[in-house]
């Protein structure tokens, strides 16, 4: 057997292990259907028109590392006075990862004096949110934020 | 069960931040039971805060939003009056909270 072509993967304890806990672990698996960035722009335009985006305003704050995927911290704060004739009127949170794109919508308004909005997020792995808040003058702005996902919603629990 | 933060006194025009949040499973309908079965979508799809009658704050939620929902926001205090927190389930069921602040 000194056929350099030929090379058979060893069966030790370890590949074998292995490979039957990935084909189990596929079989238990529900197929997943993942939103893509082109999803997630849609949702955008679905939610908000097709204004313009300008990128800034929007401050989005999440974990750099998220250990569990079921629940993550995002904090968003837009720049605005909150007056009655200049303040937020909506906020959206799109995922480009998630089954579907859209997480959340957030209506406030001058009463809130603050636009500042907490909430917590399931994320189907490492990736970039994209937040957009839409002002009282109809404009759309942009922030956006990044977290490494250790352990993915959906995957397990 | 449904657990509120917010201050029961505020200086008029002061910001005060509230919290809310309601115990929820927020099932996906993306997850699998042991048999393999589908367990059926369940979420809460809206929340909305009104103070003194007026809605100030509202959210529409889909199922990216984490089990046992939170939300933390801000109000500018303006004058005495209820604070109500209410959330509704995709199926129309409604639950509710209500919390006093007083403006001086």
């Amino acid at each position: 057997m000194d056929d350099p072509t030929f090379s058979p993967i060893r069966w030790n304890r370890r590949t074998l292990l292995g490979a039957a806990g990935g084909t189990a672990l596929a079989a238990v698996l529900p197929p997943m259907a993942e939103a893509t960035p082109e999803e997630a722009d849609a949702a955008i335009r679905e939610m908000f028109g097709d204004k313009p985006i300008n990128e800034g305003r929007v401050w989005v704050k999440l974990p750099p590392i998220a250990e569990n995927g079921n629940s993550v911290a995002i904090d968003i704060t837009v720049d605005s006075p909150m007056s009655d004739d200049d303040h937020v009127r909506r906020i959206g949170i799109f995922s480009p990862r998630n089954p579907i794109a859209t997480i959340a919508e957030f209506r406030l308004g001058p009463h809130a004096g603050r636009a500042q909005v907490s909430t917590r997020v399931r994320l189907a792995g490492t990736q970039t949110l994209r937040v957009i808040a839409e002002m009282s003058d109809g404009t759309l702005w942009a922030g956006k934020a990044t977290t490494y996902v250790t352990l993915a919603a959906c995957v397990i629990g | 069960m449904i657990r509120i933060s917010a201050p029961d006194t505020a200086e008029m025009g002061e910001i005060v931040e509230v919290k809310a949040m309601i115990q929820h499973p927020m099932e996906t309908g993306y997850r699998r039971d042991a048999k393999g079965d589908v367990i059926p979508r369940n979420i809460i799809k809206q929340f909305r805060c009104a103070y003194g009658g007026n809605t100030v704050f509202e959210a529409t939620f889909f199922p990216g939003i984490a089990a046992n929902p939170f939300l933390a926001f801000c109000l500018r205090a303006t004058r005495t009056g209820p604070i109500e927190f209410s959330w509704t389930d995709q199926h129309g069921e409604t639950w509710s909270e209500t919390r006093q602040l007083t403006v001086s």
